[in-house]
């Protein structure tokens, strides 16, 4: 019996099987129940067909587990060939006898006649008979609509799919079918097929939302056994296939850690007690031309003095600029980077949804094993984004990077030069351990720029509003601005006024 | 003409089996006067075969040749449109001229 289940303090009657589909064991408590049926509903282009054969592939590399996929609707070298993309290579598990499909795809001889009664016989002792030859555990069927458009008699179907599954249950296989929905939030398939067959439901969402395109899983009911309520965010990883967003299960610890990192300005370590805790996450936020990227650039090449490794996504500036930018404060961004201690990563917000941000950037910090990482700006990306996608990826970043003991420097732009806060900020202050505002200052004809640190989860900080000054070297931090208030709201006045 | 060939698929040993190798037998009789060669297939004892002939539902009467190929499935209770499906213009036979 699998060891995890015994964390359950109540008896747990069914069984689980791990599907090894990332992120999905977690929101379905320990996977899908053993020798249970299983229904994938979800609209046209909602990666049914990509869930299904992840299944079988997870089964196959992470629990030598032979599987069986039955086809009705796509070509068995259309699947082989579409499902390369993926990084699973069909053929050679056919070869290697852990994959055998069973073609039900329509014929090529063309409709078949009717005449008379008849049922599903050959294609369940088809099924029966891959799945002995290759000591199948798992069974997915692709998708069972295409059988309900060739064949008319739909009472028949009905009890020759129960009969189906029945037979494969009582072989101890777990079966996985998909099926099409017409709507995102109406009946759960066009032909009622879940009542039937199904002890499981799942259902994938590929919804509008703020004119981007999301990607949902639910679990809708698991017959007998517990399991995460809600839909969950989900990415299609040409590297991992699904990849599932367990938002519930993100534990937002606050920094444990007693270990002071440098934030790569000293005053500005000073002002935080000695340095940001080494898991903490840090939001920066200012006006354009504050200083932020600088802030940001002086933190990398604060890990790159104290021998760690420094990863940076910048979102807003290229590559060459940065690297520019850093030599013109006297770091060498390209010998940092020659070393293999520091990473720059560019990317258009734009280019991709929130979840294959999030996914391609957790997956750059799992290879790349930085012990701080800065995202430049948060801003860039909150624009492109609904809200609850971005406080998710927010979330889901901040709980990576605190797992895994890394420091994170997040930047965000206010949009009125003097005063004011950020829309980021707003959403996401609570999520962060710290917070460093960077405000303009007018006074007397000059523009001055002053600095505070909000809020220092776990330590004493400095209070004061500091003036700082920008060089040839970067930042200074210098004196409390004591004769001036007014400050963050960017309505200053002057004391004697 | 090829000679016309005919493979019966069935799944076990069952009524309905049973009443469509009847109903074969009959045709093969009655409209093709022995002519025909017919052969059963049952894909509970033969699934290679069914895989790769494709079989989805049972019974199913495939005239493998002259091609091209063609399917009927069914417990082929209607010997007309059997042979309707089959390519072949109903022959009068003697219970129907």
């Amino acid at each position: 019996m699998n060891p995890s289940a015994s964390q359950n303090i109540r008896p747990e009657t069914v069984a689980k099987v791990r599907t090894g589909i990332p992120g999905f064991d977690s929101i379905s408590e320990g996977g899908l129940p053993r020798a249970r049926a299983t229904l994938i509903a979800g609209t046209a282009g909602s990666a049914k067909t990509v869930f299904a054969v992840h299944y079988l592939a997870a089964g196959i590399t992470q629990a030598d587990e032979p599987g069986v996929f039955v086809t009705f609707e796509d070509s068995v070298a259309d699947v082989r060939k579409n499902m390369l993309g993926f990084g699973w290579d069909i053929a050679r598990w056919e070869k290697e006898g852990k994959w055998a499909f069973v073609d039900a795809a329509p014929d090529a001889e063309g409709p078949i006649a009717i005449v008379g009664d008849y049922d599903l016989g050959g294609l369940l002792a088809r099924i029966e008979h891959a799945v002995k030859k290759i000591g199948a555990k798992r069974v997915s069927l692709d998708s069972l609509n295409a059988l309900f458009v060739q064949f008319k008699d739909h009472a028949m179907l009905r009890a020759e799919l129960f009969r189906i599954t029945s037979t494969l249950k009582r072989m101890g296989v777990t079966v996985v079918f998909t099926g099409e929905r017409i709507d995102e939030y109406g009946d759960v398939t066009r032909h009622g097929i879940e009542e039937f067959v199904a002890d499981n439901v799942v259902i994938l969402r590929n919804s509008l939302e703020e004119e981007r395109r999301r990607r949902t899983v639910e679990i809708l009911k698991m017959r007998g056994t517990t399991h995460q309520r809600g839909e969950f965010p989900f990415t299609l990883s040409s590297r991992e296939g699904i990849i599932v967003i367990p938002l519930s299960q993100i534990q937002l610890t606050q920094s444990s850690s007693t270990v002071r990192i440098t934030s790569g300005v000293k005053e500005l370590d000073r002002m935080c007690g000695g340095g940001f805790f080494r898991d903490s996450v840090i939001l920066a936020s200012g006006a354009s031309g504050t200083g932020k990227t600088l802030l940001v650039t002086q933190f990398m090449s604060g890990g790159f003095k104290a021998k760690e490794r420094s990863l940076l996504f910048a979102f807003e500036e290229s590559k060459d600029q940065l690297f520019r930018n850093a030599a013109a404060w006297g770091m060498d961004f390209a010998g940092m980077e020659q070393k293999e201690r520091l990473m720059v990563v560019n990317r258009y917000p734009h280019a991709m949804a929130m979840e294959d941000h999030l996914v391609e950037m957790q997956q750059i910090i799992d290879d790349f094993k930085p012990n701080r990482v800065a995202v430049d700006s948060l801003s860039a990306l909150e624009r492109v984004s609904s809200l609850r996608g971005f406080r998710e990826f927010v979330i889901s970043l901040t709980s990576t990077l605190k797992q895994k003991e890394t420091a994170g420097l997040f930047t965000s732009t206010s949009p009125s030069l003097l005063g004011g806060t950020s829309v980021t900020e707003k959403h996401i202050s609570t999520l962060t351990d710290s917070i460093i505002l960077l405000r303009y200052v007018e006074s007397f004809g000059t523009m001055r720029r002053a600095l505070v640190v909000l809020k220092m989860r776990g330590s004493q900080h400095d209070d004061a509003i500091r003036e700082y000054t920008i060089d040839g070297k970067g930042m200074h931090i210098g004196d409390r601005l004591s004769a001036i208030t007014g400050v963050l709201s960017g309505h200053t006045t002057f004391e004697g006024e | 003409m090829d000679a016309l060939h005919l493979t019966l698929y069935v799944a076990g040993d069952t009524p309905r089996s049973r009443q469509a190798m009847a109903n074969l037998e009959r045709i093969c009789v009655e409209h093709f006067g022995g002519r025909a060669k017919c052969a059963t297939v049952d894909v509970l004892l033969d699934p290679e075969v069914a895989d790769t002939e494709r079989i989805l539902t049972t019974p199913t009467l495939i005239r493998e040749s002259p091609t091209p190929r063609r399917r009927v499935t069914g417990d082929l209770s209607d010997a007309q449109r059997v042979l309707a499906a089959l390519g072949f213009s109903p022959y009068p036979s003697p219970q129907n001229p």
